[in-house]
């Protein structure tokens, strides 16, 4: 598995340190974010490949964090968490370009297949674009 | 509305009616027996006043009548000729052959002494002397004089009538007794009915006339005593304990009064006969109000009823369903967050996992243990997921979908997941599916769910050693449901319960064995397709449960 750039953002510590350590031990980059407004700092800072975000957090809403993202970094893919099991965020979110959505809770190996995938993903559009 | 309501208003509505169309009635009623009754004794009393009118006329004109055939025949004839017994004779047999009531006719000088007599007791009255009788002073001072009735010799009752006559500065009286019968005759014509009377007073209260019941000639009569009555009177007086009614009325010459009494009561029979016919109609037109009263009150409260039936089913309805949205939404917001712990765990169980593959613990004394611990703490992770994601789906309708599907498809299929469980607690199976049935557009996952709660129900219900019965059929009076009939022979369902099947959370299982929620949820489905649960149970018998789905269901 290539090396690549993983960023989680959720107001969960636990979920994000538990998943940051994993996807770690699964040798990819990874780092996490406890709200919004850090996790775009890290995206810009770290321009990562994937980043799994989580649709309803305070300060700023998975929805606006993913309009942030993809104004920034349209080629990074985004998984949506949704706790909610809501069709319409989700839908939202798909609509504003994530890859994917997912409903917690969502089992570890489940959760990194569709990592893999989207960063499959993120590797045919960058050659597409280029 | 309790049932004591509707009778509580069942019966005012009837006391407000009754009163209503009672009391006009009544009062018409009362109106009519008075003016009837007052009419009545009116002309009761008006005809009894002509009556006693009309006597003491026909009276007087006989009395008149004599007094001026005397005076005709004294005024006409000296009174030389009249002295003449011959003549005397022949003039009283001229007078009787024209009225028999003449009985004697005599001549009278000044001082009383009989001149010249024709009747029956020549003898006798030739030699009497008037002189000092006061009907002799009377006769020369009035002129003409009318004697009260006596019994002469002949015991036979009669009257003198005796006039004045001044011829030539001669003064003589010429005297006549009448027989009075003509009298009586007169009189007994106002003798009306059974029990009427009719006689003379004079004025000492002497009978003058022979009554039917009240005494003797020349007696008191046993009545009360109208020999001072100086106008004509009628009216009802009480005598000897008995309502009658009287009428007196004075005769001038002679001075008498004529008294006729009457009993109402006679009369009153027609009154009777009236007021009888007034109470017949009365009470049957009591009975008509009294039975339209009650019999309209009584389907107006049932019409009541019904409606009262009809809305508060609307409402339970509605209160279904509005418990059911509620509850799914709390459902919902406890699922959602309960999941991020879950996923924590899961997360926190899962590197926990990979940390023992990894390292070397595997050679630890309790790596089995270890290893065991995981994989417990992460199936029951996916079990409360299970639960979370069903409790969630219960409220948002989640990942529904729209497919052409055989009803009966989904049945065997349901059932093969419970064949197993049904063979090993003994219990039958029995399906009977309709072939004919037409593919509907539905979710086939919601509707297996349900279909796999209800059958599922139902083995639990059996328990051990049973039989369900599953039937499949087109509704017969809507073509349009396909109905899925769901029966066992388990205990049933207690009637106070059978309301609350439908309730999230109402179980009747262990703790550990459900959680409440599987018929809500499936109640929810059913009518989220547009279909329909009913339940039908009887305890001791088993249970029904029948599920219409709509063909054309076009919902989601």
């Amino acid at each position: 598995m290539d090396r690549f750039k993983v960023i989680v953002i959720d107001d969960e510590v636990d979920f994000v340190d538990t998943m940051v350590k994993r996807l770690k031990d699964k040798g990819l980059e990874s780092y996490g974010a406890m709200n919004g407004p850090d996790g775009l700092e890290l995206v810009e800072s770290k321009d990562p490949d994937v980043v799994v975000l989580d649709v309803k957090m305070p300060k700023m809403s998975g929805i606006e964090v993913l309009r942030e993202i993809k104004k920034k970094k349209p080629l990074t893919e985004v998984i949506m968490l949704t706790g909610h099991g809501s069709v319409e965020a989700g839908i939202q979110g798909l609509q504003l370009g994530a890859y994917n959505y997912v409903m917690k809770p969502v089992p570890f190996n489940e959760l990194l297949n569709l990592i893999v995938q989207a960063y499959d993903r993120k590797l045919i559009e960058q050659e597409r674009g280029v | 509305m309790s049932q004591k309501h509707f009778e509580k208003l069942g019966l005012k509505i009837i006391a407000v009616t009754l009163g209503f169309s009672l009391i006009p009635l009544f009062t018409l009623g009362a109106t009519i027996y008075y003016q009837f009754n007052s009419t009545f004794q009116n002309k009761m009393t008006e005809s009894l006043r002509n009556l006693a009118q009309n006597r003491k006329s026909s009276l007087e004109l006989f009395i008149d009548e004599r007094i001026s055939q005397l005076n005709t025949i004294a005024q006409t004839h000296s009174f030389e000729k009249l002295a003449d017994e011959t003549f005397l004779t022949k003039v009283f047999n001229a007078m009787q052959s024209r009225s028999k009531s003449f009985i004697d006719l005599g001549i009278i000088d000044s001082e009383g002494n009989h001149l010249a007599y024709v009747g029956p007791y020549h003898d006798k009255l030739m030699s009497v002397n008037y002189a000092h009788e006061d009907w002799f002073n009377a006769v020369q001072s009035t002129g003409a004089y009318v004697s009260d009735v006596f019994l002469g010799f002949r015991k036979a009752p009669h009257f003198i009538i005796a006039v004045t006559t001044v011829q030539n500065n001669r003064v003589w009286i010429l005297r006549a007794t009448i027989n009075s019968a003509i009298i009586d005759e007169i009189v007994a014509g106002a003798q009306i009915g059974k029990r009427g009377d009719a006689f003379i007073v004079n004025r000492a209260n002497i009978l003058q006339t022979a009554p039917r019941f009240s005494g003797k000639l020349l007696t008191h009569p046993s009545s009360l005593d109208f020999s001072s009555s100086r106008a004509l009177i009628v009216e009802t007086l009480s005598f000897q304990g008995n309502e009658t009614l009287y009428a007196a009325v004075p005769i001038v010459n002679p001075n008498w009064v004529l008294v006729i009494s009457e009993d109402p009561q006679e009369e009153m029979a027609l009154l009777f006969r009236a007021h009888y016919i007034e109470a017949v109609i009365l009470a049957f037109g009591v009975f008509l109000v009294i039975i339209g009263t009650v019999l309209t009150t009584r389907v107006m409260t049932r019409r009541l009823k019904e409606i009262e039936k009809e809305k508060s089913k609307s409402e339970d309805l509605i209160i279904q369903s509005s418990k059911m949205a509620a509850l799914g939404k709390m459902a919902a917001g406890i699922a959602h967050e309960i999941n991020n712990p879950l996923q924590i765990i899961g997360d926190q169980a899962g590197w926990m996992k990979d940390l023992l593959d990894s390292e070397d613990i595997k050679q630890t004394e309790n790596f089995e243990e270890f290893d065991q611990c995981i994989k417990k703490i992460e199936r029951q992770v996916n079990r409360s997921r299970e639960i979370t994601h069903r409790l969630l789906r219960f409220g948002r309708r989640m990942e529904t979908t729209q497919e052409l599907v055989d009803i009966n498809q989904i049945l065997m299929e349901t059932l093969t997941f419970l064949e197993n469980e049904a063979h090993f607690r003994d219990i039958q199976i029995q399906t009977n599916y309709d072939d004919n049935l037409p593919k509907i557009s539905t979710d086939p996952n919601q509707l297996q769910q349900v279909f796999l709660n209800i059958i599922d129900n139902a083995i639990d219900a059996v328990g051990q050693s049973g039989q369900i019965r599953v039937e499949t059929f087109t509704d017969k009076q809507n073509h349009k449901q396909i109905m899925v009939k769901i029966s066992d022979n388990g205990p049933g369902i207690s009637r106070e319960l059978i309301s609350k099947i439908f309730d999230p959370f109402f179980t009747t299982k262990r703790p550990d064995e459900g959680t409440g929620l599987g018929l809500s949820i499936s109640y929810g489905i059913m009518e989220k397709l547009g279909g329909h649960i009913a339940v039908e149970s009887e305890e001791g018998k088993g249970t029904t449960f029948i599920i219409s789905v709509p063909q054309g269901s076009s919902s989601m």
